[in-house]
């Protein structure tokens, strides 16, 4: 499904006709320029490769200049592909910007979520966690992680308090509230992964 | 940030009246029912303003047949109509959230006069 590059701007709220707020994400959607269009025929699958955000050649490195010359464009600083089903659509350098967004109704957009760093079990598990009072001296701790000597062993897959966050993340079917052709922005209903500045891979929601 | 800003101030009112906490205000609301649009009015002291920019709201608070009615406006929305002060208030709090045990003339807030 064709889509788009694009980062988080940040969140604020815009009110409909009849005085409902709607909370929205402002996303900075390409206009991405395409670098490569792969067909079945000589990568064996149908997709196009997007570019988004220039950048100086003298920041980018030779490999990457001489792959973007091929399409005779400038170095970008972040590469995706998109899956498409027919590729002789597309050529390689026209730009896609956020006008296929137009007819779409809803979105889904993934990003690296937030860090946060090495948590416990009830932050990043959602485990209960153990009595305040009455005795209870189990607060915030995980409690049992096992069985006794038969296994033995701790089993693969056990909740446990580590790092979290930082990791991709899909945000499915946002309505789309309105596309700005002008200044390439669009304003999704709810909240999307990351951070500000977070670079976000956009697509039509199935 | 700013075009954050910049989408922000598209919704937002061009002026908004002056007005604080204490203060006795009337708020025509938009209703609209079925195909007809009316407006109603609340009247009530201001309890609370809170928020900045698109995000701020107010509470307008009235006791109504001796029960006490608090409403939450978004000061941007575009159901509140008109915003109108009747009275200016005096108080020292920037929350009156003690008005809600208070009832009949304990309730009252001094008028604020201009020096």
């Amino acid at each position: 499904m064709l889509g788009l590059i694009g980062k988080k701007i940040g969140m604020t709220q815009i009110f409909d006709e009849d005085g409902t707020c709607i909370p929205v994400s402002v996303i900075h959607a390409g206009p991405c320029p395409i670098v490569q269009v792969k067909t079945v025929e000589k990568d064996g699958y149908n997709a196009v490769q997007l570019a988004f955000e220039e950048i100086r050649p003298t920041r980018a490195n030779l490999p990457s200049i001489g792959h973007f010359k091929a399409a005779g464009l400038p170095p970008y600083r972040y590469i995706q592909e998109f899956k498409v089903e027919n590729p002789e659509e597309y050529e390689k350098g026209k730009l896609i910007d956020v006008g296929i967004f137009e007819e779409a109704k809803k979105v889904d957009v993934a990003g690296k979520s937030k860090g946060r760093g090495f948590q416990g079990v009830i932050k990043r598990h959602g485990f209960h966690g153990g009595r305040k009072t009455h005795g209870g001296h189990a607060h915030r701790i995980p409690g049992s992680i096992g069985m006794a000597a038969y296994p033995g062993r701790v089993m693969k897959g056990q909740k446990l308090p580590g790092r979290m966050g930082h990791v991709r993340f899909q945000t499915r079917n946002l309505k789309v509230v309105e596309v700005d052709m002008e200044n390439n922005l669009l304003l999704v209903r709810g909240a999307v992964p990351g951070a500000r500045n977070t670079v976000l891979r956009l697509t039509v929601a199935p | 940030m700013d075009i954050i800003e910049q989408l922000s101030a598209k919704g937002m009112k061009e002026s908004v009246p002056e007005f604080s906490i204490g203060d006795t205000v009337r708020i025509d609301v938009k209703v609209v029912e079925g195909k007809r649009e009316r407006k109603q009015a609340f009247q009530g002291t201001v309890i609370q303003r809170k928020g900045s920019g698109i995000h701020a709201t107010f509470t307008v608070r009235k006791v109504s047949q001796g029960v006490g009615v608090e409403r939450v406006f978004p000061l941007h929305s575009p159901i509140v109509s008109a915003i109108k002060v009747i009275r200016r208030g005096k108080v020292r709090r920037a929350k009156l959230y003690y008005l809600r045990k208070l009832k009949g003339k304990a309730a009252r807030i001094t008028e604020k006069t201009e020096r």
